[in-house]
């Protein structure tokens, strides 16, 4: 009877599954080891952070009451026996609505003209000096670090209660965040499109319009829109430090403990925000699809 | 050498005018939709700078005033060490937030993301409730979750654990069932020839995918949660939002200048470390972030 092949080779085998063995241990130790690491972490923070799970035991019905009761009416009927009684500042709250949305746009289109200017600046390969290009780099850092809010509270004391400072703050935080992002665009460029250009003799701004935006204007319109959104949602909280739009009446309402009005201001930026989410995801797979076959 | 083709004449552009009349006519024509966006866009941004106050001389006394406001900020000076000990420890409780906050929602988003994604649960009801759900979870800002949570578990840095815990957990439901959808077929298919279960799809075919795309995201919204977290302060939340903004309300803007600058660095650091540990758990590689 011929011996089979894998008796011959046995041993082979032996120091294969040995070695197959050797290699799973080290990944799971790899593995434990980055789990002792977190758990680490998550102890330390959960003992500065006052994390206490007992009190959220006790008191989770809380959070479950007030979202049942942001629903029911000041007579403790359901909001929706009596629409009427539930939107009756429908028309400030519109207004207000309006305002922060037209907040968001102005600061997002400001701070995307800001970001596009410097994006040239400290990109890589179109800057025109390293120093210029670290300066401007550092400063993009410095805006996109701090959060709106934070801005809002220093330009609310310079500018005065209202949407100005509302809106640069959004600006200049926008700024910050497009910034970085149309750099690393630009850096990611085909160079040979703009030496194209360049060969049939067209001049500067001719060779960057024809050669290098096309290239990135999609990924900016397409990063522009999403920074949209979130300054939606960003501008719907600048109320809470005076610098304008929906987020004063929330506040007042959460703090004054005004239920049903709570609910109905939250929905309608609920509902203002999914719809911009959804029209800017449309209009943004469609300039994805159109930047990827050009 | 091969010659030169002869170059077309007057004559031979005629023709081409003739063959492509669409090409030879101005951009102008052509862009007229694009152009209109923009002078429609530019026409809203106009208005919407005038009805916000832009046309007003508050601007330029603000620029003067913030100006003012710079220079009160030089030198940053904590005042005392015993309020630097103050602001660094308020720092280590934004982080802690940051961290706890967002690692409790990658934990929790981790099952939901696997319901939300079409492959996994081919249910289409299903998906549009989880996916509605996220959606509402997000749309509503982390500051409006801190205040309801601050109804819960009272002032202090718990509620702003948990307030960043909801609304992340609406982001890392739909980052995590993307991942899942855009995973490769392959690998799964081969589970189901080998005759793997719906449990040993997931664990063999798309796990091993997925999960290095899942902990780059979370790390990198570790970092911007570093950057969120300083402001859940203002509404109480814990955190070193509180002090920024009560040195903000109390013009002691050299107080100010110091949490800024410690901030700075400490969201430097928590950068410099999260890029690194992304490259080393996928490389180079662009993943979706929001």
């Amino acid at each position: 009877m011929p011996s089979s092949p894998l008796a011959i080779d046995a041993p082979r085998l032996d120091v294969l599954a040995r070695g197959y063995r050797d290699a799973v241990r080290a990944k799971r130790a790899r593995a434990a080891l980055v789990g002792i690491c977190v758990a680490l972490c998550a102890v330390v923070s959960a003992i500065s952070a006052e994390v206490d799970l007992g009190k959220l035991f006790t008191n989770i019905d809380k959070f479950t009451s007030y979202i049942g009761r942001i629903f029911l009416l000041e007579n403790g009927r359901f909001v929706l026996t009596d629409p009427a009684e539930w939107y009756w500042g429908l028309g400030s709250w519109l207004s207000l609505l309006l305002e922060t949305v037209l907040i968001a746009y102005v600061g997002t289109a400001l701070g995307a003209i800001g970001g596009i200017l410097l994006a040239f600046l400290a990109a890589a390969n179109l800057s025109p000096h390293p120093i210029v290009r670290a300066i401007t780099r550092r400063y993009l850092e410095f805006c996109r670090t701090f959060p709106e809010l934070v801005f809002a509270l220093i330009f609310v004391i310079a500018f005065g209660l209202g949407p100005l400072p509302g809106v640069l703050a959004i600006a200049i935080h926008t700024m910050g965040a497009l910034g970085k992002l149309f750099f690393e665009v630009a850096e990611n460029i085909d160079m040979k499109p703009v030496e194209g250009v360049a060969a049939t003799g067209a001049s500067w701004p001719a060779m960057v319009r024809f050669g290098a935006v096309p290239q990135i204007l999609s990924n900016f319109v397409s990063y522009t829109l999403l920074r949209f959104e979130i300054n939606v949602r960003g501008a719907s909280v600048m109320g809470f430090v005076g610098a304008g739009g929906i987020g004063q009446d929330l506040i007042e309402a959460i703090r004054k403990f005004y239920y049903a009005d709570v609910s109905a201001i939250l929905l309608l930026i609920i509902a203002t925000v999914v719809a911009i989410d959804f029209v800017t995801e449309r209009v943004r797979h469609r300039l994805i699809d159109v930047g990827a076959a050009a | 050498m091969k010659p030169v083709r002869d170059i077309p004449g007057a004559d031979s552009v005629a023709a081409m005018r003739g063959r492509y009349p669409e090409v030879f006519t101005s951009s102008w024509r052509r862009n007229r939709v694009a152009i209109a966006v923009v002078v429609g866009l530019t026409a809203v941004l106009l208005y919407g700078m005038v009805t916000l106050g832009f046309v007003n001389p508050r601007l330029f006394e603000g620029l003067g005033k913030l100006g003012a406001l710079f220079g009160m900020m030089l030198p940053p000076d904590p005042g005392s060490i015993d309020r630097a000990i103050i602001y660094l420890k308020a720092l280590g409780e934004t982080l802690a937030i940051a961290f706890l906050g967002t690692s409790l929602a990658a934990v929790l988003a981790f099952p939901i993301g696997f319901l939300a994604a079409r492959n996994v649960v081919a249910n289409r009801v299903v998906h549009f409730l989880s996916r509605r759900s996220l959606d509402t979870l997000r749309g509503v800002d982390v500051l409006i979750w801190a205040l309801i949570w601050i109804n819960v578990v009272g002032l202090g840095p718990f509620a702003g654990v948990l307030a960043l815990m909801v609304s992340d957990l609406g982001t890392f439901g739909k980052l995590f069932s993307e991942a899942i959808e855009a995973s490769d077929k392959r690998p799964v298919e081969g589970v189901v020839a080998a005759g793997g279960g719906p449990l040993h799809r997931v664990r063999f075919g798309i796990l091993p995918e997925v999960l290095p795309v899942m902990a780059s995201q979370v790390l990198y919204y570790i970092e911007s949660n570093t950057r969120s977290a300083t402001i859940i302060g203002i509404v109480g939340a814990g955190g070193i939002g509180l002090h920024l903004a009560e040195q903000i309300r109390v013009l002691e803007f050299q107080h100010v200048a110091f949490i800024i600058i410690l901030v700075l660095i400490a969201v430097a650091a928590i950068d410099w470390l999260s890029t690194k540990l992304r490259l080393a758990l996928i490389g180079t590689r662009r993943v979706e972030m929001a």
